[in-house]
C-alpha cells in the first residue's frame, strides 16, 4: 500500500484502498456509517470555517458530502454520515476529484477574432452570441439552433434551458451527453413501464438475496455502491452475485456466476434467461396475468433461445447460463443493475428491456430487495432527462399527446405550436449530422467535451471545424472542444453555485454555493438567463421567458411543472432539502417525505393519456402509434416486449481480428477535465492503455508495458499494453483520455478511445454503440526511455508480468 | 389461375426492394442509422424471396409474356443532401407499401385456396414489411421539417 503523497495525516487512502475498510451488515438493518474525510495539505478539521452540505458530482451515485471552506476556498470534503446514499463514505473521485476545480480554470469570456480566441467582457461575448443567434433565427428559423449539454449541470439549469429551447426558440434540437451514458436507461424504463423513473432504490441492496450485474462494473463506476455490496458480502447471509461482463473484474471475482459474454450478444443472453425462467416454471403467473400485457408475444420471441444456442452465440458455458437463471428464478429478492455493457451495445434498449421483463415475469418489483436499477452514468443525468434538456418534454410528458403539450403551453403561457412536438426530439448524433450538413448553424455546447467523448473523433473534429456553424462553448476549462469555439464562456462549477440534482435512485440533494467562482466565471443558469434576456423571449402576456433568474425560483417553477407527473417534486422545497438525508421523488402532499421505491401498487404509467411514450419496435426504433397503443389496452399494466438477437454491425475479420470494448476506470470521470487535474487521481492513472488477453498478446508478440498501436478502419491510438483478464478476442481501452493535456506523460501520441469507435447507435435510445467495432494491434518501436503507468491497484484486474 | 402472377410479382418486388435498400444504404453512407437498417431490411427481403420458393414450385412461375408494367421500378440512383434522403426514403416507402399490399393479396388467395403454408408465409413476411414501413415513416417524419425548411 502506498499513500497518496498529498493527503493529510488523518485522511483515508482511496487510491490503493478504493472501497475502504469493511463495515459488515446482515440483511435488514441499515447500512452502518463510515465517514471518509479528506482535507488538503496542512488543513485540519479545526481550521475549517464552514461545512456546506452538498452531494458529489463525479459519478451517478450522488453521495452526500459536506464541503469544507476556509478563507473563501474549498479545502476538503467529508462524507455525510446521515445521507441515505453513502452513509458517510466517499470514493476516490469524490474524495480527491474536487481539487481539479482549483487550477487551470477559464476566468474570462473568449471571443474568436482573426482566427484566435481573445479575452472579452461578458457584455461583448454575450452580445456576439445573441447577435448571431438572432440573425440566424430571423434568416432560417428555430431549426437552425441546437444545444448539446451535459450530465453534470443542475436541475435548475436544465429546466431553464429546456424552457428557453422549447418556449423561447422552439427547437427540437436539444440533447445532452446523457445520450452517451444514460439514454438507454430512460428508453428501457419508458418501453416497459410507460415512463422514465427508477423502479428500485439503493436500500434494496440491504435486503436482497441476489444481485445481477448486467454490463455493470459497479466496483469501478460507483465505488461507494460497491462498498455497500461488499459490506453485505462480508456480513451474515450475504447475497449471491452474477456478473455479465466480457472482462474479469472485482465484481466478477466476487460473483457466484460470471458470464463473460462475447460483445454484441447481450440480447441473446437475456432471451436465453427469459426462456429458462419460462420453461422451468419460475414465472409468477398471477403477477403476469394481472400486471403485464404481452406474455404470449414474448414467449414466442424467446422460444428458440435454448441454453445450447445461447452458449454458442455468447461464447459462455450453457451450464453457467442455467446456473444464473436458477439463481434468478429461485431467489425471493433479486436486484438487477444495468449499465454501459448493455447501454453502449447495438441492441441496447432491447437487452435492457429484457432485464425489466425478467423482473416482471417473477413479480420482482415494488417490494424491498426486489428491484431494477437501470443505472445512470452521470450524477445529474436524471435531471437532464426529467427537465427535458435532452429534448424530451419536461415532466416525462409525451410529445405525441396533445394534452401533455397543452399542459406545458398553459404553464409557460405560449402557443402550443411554439413547442416542437411533431416527432421525437433530435438525438445528439443527428444534431451533429445536421451541423455537418450545414442546416444547424448555431450550436451551443455546455459542460461537455464532444471532441473526446463522441464516437469517431476524426469525423467529429471535421464537423466542429466547419465554418458553417457558430459554436458557443460554456465550460470551466480549455478543452479539446473549446479549441473549435467561436465564443467560450467561463462556467462556475460544483460548490460555486446553488442548485439541486438527482441521482440514479431518485434521491435529490441541494448543493448551495460554498465559494465564489474564479475570476468572472458564472453559473450556466446565469449565462442562459442573460442569453434569453438579450434575445427578448416573451410569453403571450409579454412576460420574459423564462420568468425566473435565480436557482430557487427555477426550482419553484419546476415543482409546478412536475406536479402530477411520475417525477413529482411538488412537495419538495429548498428548505426541506437543506440538511436532509436526501429526498427521493415522487415527493407530494400524499408522500411528503418522498418515495423509496416505485410501483409498490404494481400500477404502471402505461395508460394512453398518461404514458411518456407509446413505445417502439425494439428492432428498428419505429414508433408505435397512439391508435396501436390504445388497441393493446395496457391500462396501467407493464408492457412485455422483446426482439430477436442480431449480430453487431461491425465484426472482427481477417484484417481487424479483435473486438473493441471501451469503458470507464475507477480513478477518472469522463474526459478527465476535473479528475485529470487532481494530483492523486492523475498520478494513479496518468495515461491510457489497452488491455489484451494474455493469449492474444502472445499471438501478437506483445508484452506487458509495450507500446502498442490499436487501429480500426477509422483511426488509431498508440498506448501501453496491459496483458490481463479481458476475454480472449477482445481488447479494452479506457475512454477518458484526450490529447490536450499530456503533461503527465510527456508524449504527443493519439490516445482517445473514440479515435477507434464508429458512428452507430441503438435504434430506440439512440445511444452510440461505443462497445463495438473491430480493431487490430501491433507492437511499436519504443523510443520513450521511461514511461509512467497506472497504479498497480487498479480495480480493473490483476496485471501479469 | 393467376396466383402465379402474384408470386412472380412478390419475388420481383422482394428483389427490387432489396436492391433499392442497398442502393440507399450505399448512397447515404453518412446516415448511420439508414445504412444499418436498410442493410438489414435488404437481407430480410432476400429471405422473403427465398421463402417463396416452394410456392413457386407449387403454383408455377410468373407466366411468360406478363407485361413489365406490373412491377414497380426500383431506385436507379440516390439523391444527395437532406431533401435527397427524404425523397429516397419516400421512394422506399412506396416500394415497400406496394410489396405490403402484394403480400396481403397473395394471402387472400392463399386463404381461398386453403393453403395454410402459403398463408402463414405471406403473413409472416407482411409483418416484417410493415415493420420496415413503420420505420421509414418514423424516420421521414422526423427528417421532414429540417429537410423542407432549413436544409440547403
Amino acid at each position: 500500500m502506498r499513500r497518496p503523497p498529498h493527503s493529510g495525516a488523518d485522511s483515508p487512502d482511496r487510491i490503493s484502498d478504493v472501497w475502504g475498510p469493511r463495515t459488515p451488515y446482515a440483511a435488514g438493518p441499515d447500512w452502518p456509517e463510515r465517514v471518509d474525510l479528506f482535507l488538503r495539505d496542512e488543513v485540519t478539521a479545526s481550521d475549517v470555517e464552514r461545512w456546506v452540505p452538498s452531494a458529489c458530482l463525479l459519478c451517478s451515485n450522488g453521495c452526500g458530502v459536506d464541503i469544507a471552506v476556509k478563507d473563501g476556498r474549498i479545502v476538503g470534503v467529508r462524507g455525510r454520515a446521515t445521507d441515505r446514499v453513502n452513509r458517510g463514505r466517499l470514493g476516490p473521485k469524490g474524495l480527491y476529484g474536487w481539487q481539479g476545480q482549483l487550477r487551470d480554470r477559464l476566468t474570462t469570456p473568449l471571443v474568436r477574432r482573426n482566427g484566435s480566441l481573445q479575452p472579452a467582457s461578458w457584455d461583448e461575448a454575450m452580445q456576439v452570441v445573441a447577435d448571431r443567434s438572432r440573425a440566424l433565427l430571423d434568416d432560417k428559423g428555430p431549426l437552425s439552433h441546437a444545444f448539446y449539454t451535459s450530465g453534470q449541470l443542475m436541475l435548475e439549469e436544465y429546466y431553464t434551458l429546456a424552457v428557453i429551447g422549447k418556449a423561447g426558440i422552439g427547437t427540437p434540437h436539444m440533447d445532452g451527453n446523457t445520450r452517451l451514458c444514460t439514454a438507454t436507461a430512460a428508453a428501457a424504463l419508458k418501453e416497459s413501464f410507460g415512463a422514465d423513473g427508477q423502479p428500485g432504490c439503493y436500500t434494496d441492496l440491504d435486503t436482497c438475496d441476489a444481485v445481477f450485474h448486467y454490463g455493470h462494473n459497479v466496483a469501478d463506476t460507483q465505488t461507494v455502491l460497491w462498498a455497500r455490496m461488499l459490506d453485505r458480502l462480508a456480513g451474515p447471509n450475504p447475497p449471491e452475485h452474477v456478473s455479465v461482463d466480457p472482462r474479469a473484474t472485482e465484481v466478477s471475482r466476487a460473483s457466484t456466476v460470471h458470464l463473460p459474454v462475447r460483445p454484441g450478444t447481450n440480447q441473446a443472453l437475456v432471451n436465453g434467461l427469459l426462456r429458462e425462467v419460462m420453461v422451468r416454471g419460475w414465472v409468477d403467473q398471477k403477477y403476469v396475468e394481472r400486471h403485464t400485457v404481452g406474455f404470449d408475444r414474448l414467449e414466442e420471441t424467446v422460444r428458440d433461445y435454448t441454453p445450447a444456442r445461447v452458449a454458442e452465440i455468447c461464447d459462455v458455458a450453457a451450464r453457467d447460463l442455467e446456473a444464473a437463471a436458477e439463481i434468478f428464478g429461485t431467489r425471493d429478492r433479486v436486484v438487477s443493475t444495468v449499465l454501459q455493457g448493455f447501454y453502449q451495445s447495438h441492441q441496447a434498449t432491447a437487452a435492457s428491456v429484457g432485464v425489466n421483463n425478467l423482473h416482471l415475469l417473477r413479480g420482482m418489483l415494488g417490494r424491498p430487495g426486489a428491484g431494477v436499477l437501470q443505472m445512470n452514468g452521470q450524477p445529474t443525468a436524471q435531471n437532464n432527462r426529467e427537465c427535458g434538456a435532452d429534448g424530451d418534454l419536461p415532466g416525462f410528458r409525451n410529445w405525441n399527446n396533445e394534452q401533455h403539450v397543452q399542459q406545458l403551453a398553459d404553464l409557460w403561457d405560449v402557443d402550443p405550436l411554439v413547442i416542437p412536438h411533431w416527432a421525437e426530439p433530435t438525438h445528439a448524433m443527428q444534431i451533429f449530422r445536421y451541423v455537418e450538413q450545414g442546416s444547424i448553424g448555431f450550436l451551443w455546447v455546455a459542460g461537455t467535451n464532444p471532441a473526446v467523448s463522441l464516437p469517431d473523433l476524426d469525423h467529429v473534429r471535421r464537423i466542429l471545424a466547419q465554418d458553417s456553424v457558430f459554436l458557443v462553448v460554456s465550460d470551466a476549462y480549455e478543452t479539446e472542444t473549446t479549441q473549435f469555439a467561436d465564443v467560450v464562456l467561463p462556467a462556475a462549477l460544483w460548490g460555486e453555485k446553488t442548485g439541486t440534482y438527482t441521482n440514479a435512485d431518485r434521491t435529490v440533494h441541494l448543493s448551495e454555493q460554498a465559494v465564489r467562482p474564479p475570476g468572472q466565471a458564472r453559473s450556466d443558469l446565469d449565462i442562459w438567463v442573460d442569453y434569453a434576456r438579450r434575445m427578448g423571449f416573451e410569453d403571450r402576456s409579454g412576460r420574459p421567458v423564462p420568468r425566473w433568474d435565480t436557482p430557487e425560483d427555477a426550482f419553484e417553477a419546476w415543482r409546478e411543472c412536475s406536479r402530477g407527473r411520475p417525477c413529482d417534486y411538488s412537495a419538495m422545497t429548498y428548505d426541506k432539502l437543506r440538511d436532509s438525508a436526501g429526498i427521493q421523488w415522487p415527493c407530494t402532499d400524499q408522500a411528503p417525505d418522498g418515495t423509496e421505491r416505485l410501483y409498490t401498487d404494481h400500477s404502471f404509467p402505461t395508460r394512453d393519456d398518461d404514458c411518456e411514450t407509446y413505445g417502439h419496435d425494439l428492432a428498428t426504433g419505429a414508433a408505435v402509434t397512439a391508435v396501436e397503443h390504445r388497441a393493446w389496452r395496457y391500462d396501467g399494466r407493464a408492457r412485455l416486449t422483446g426482439t430477436a438477437w442480431t449480430p453487431p454491425p461491425e465484426n472482427p475479420d481477417g484484417t481487424y481480428p479483435l473486438q473493441l470494448n471501451t469503458g470507464r476506470i475507477v480513478y477518472h470521470f469522463h474526459t478527465r477535465t476535473k479528475t485529470g487535474r487532481a494530483r492523486e487521481l492523475a498520478d494513479a492513472a496518468p495515461d491510457a492503455w489497452v488491455e489484451l488477453a494474455p493469449q492474444d498478446a502472445a499471438e501478437h508478440d506483445i508484452n506487458d508495458g509495450d507500446l502498442v498501436r490499436v487501429e480500426s478502419v477509422r483511426g488509431h491510438i498508440d498506448v501501453r499494453a496491459r496483458c490481463t483478464g479481458t476475454k480472449p478476442g477482445t481488447v479494452f481501452v479506457p475512454f477518458h483520455y484526450g490529447d490536450i493535456d499530456q503533461e503527465n506523460t510527456g508524449h504527443g501520441r493519439r490516445r482517445a478511445a473514440n479515435e477507434l469507435t464508429s458512428t452507430t447507435w441503438d435504434p430506440v435510445s439512440k445511444q452510440p454503440t461505443f462497445k463495438s467495432g473491430a480493431v487490430r494491434v501491433r507492437a511499436l518501436p519504443d523510443d520513450e526511455p521511461e514511461h509512467t503507468d497506472s497504479a498497480d491497484t487498479s480495480a480493473t484486474g490483476p496485471r501479469q508480468g | 389461375m393467376h396466383l402465379a402472377t402474384y408470386i412472380g410479382l412478390l419475388e420481383t418486388g422482394c428483389d427490387t426492394l432489396a436492391a433499392s435498400y442497398r442502393q440507399v444504404a450505399a448512397g447515404h453512407a453518412s446516415e448511420a442509422d439508414v445504412v444499418t437498417l436498410c442493410t438489414t431490411f435488404a437481407a430480410q427481403c432476400d429471405d422473403h424471396k427465398e421463402s417463396l420458393g416452394p410456392f413457386r414450385r407449387q403454383y408455377g412461375s410468373h407466366p411468360a409474356g406478363e407485361p413489365e408494367r406490373l412491377h414497380a421500378d426500383g431506385l436507379a440512383t440516390t439523391r444527395t443532401g437532406g431533401l435527397g434522403l427524404l425523397r429516397d426514403l419516400h421512394d422506399l416507402y412506396l416500394l415497400a407499401a406496394y410489396l405490403d399490399m402484394a403480400w396481403t393479396l397473395a394471402g387472400q388467395a392463399a386463404k381461398g385456396d386453403r393453403n395454410a403454408d402459403l398463408d402463414t408465409t405471406v403473413t409472416a413476411n407482411a409483418a416484417v414489411t410493415e415493420a420496415q414501413i413503420k420505420w421509414l415513416s418514423t424516420r421521414m417524419k422526423a427528417a421532414a421539417p429540417q429537410a423542407l425548411l432549413v436544409a440547403d
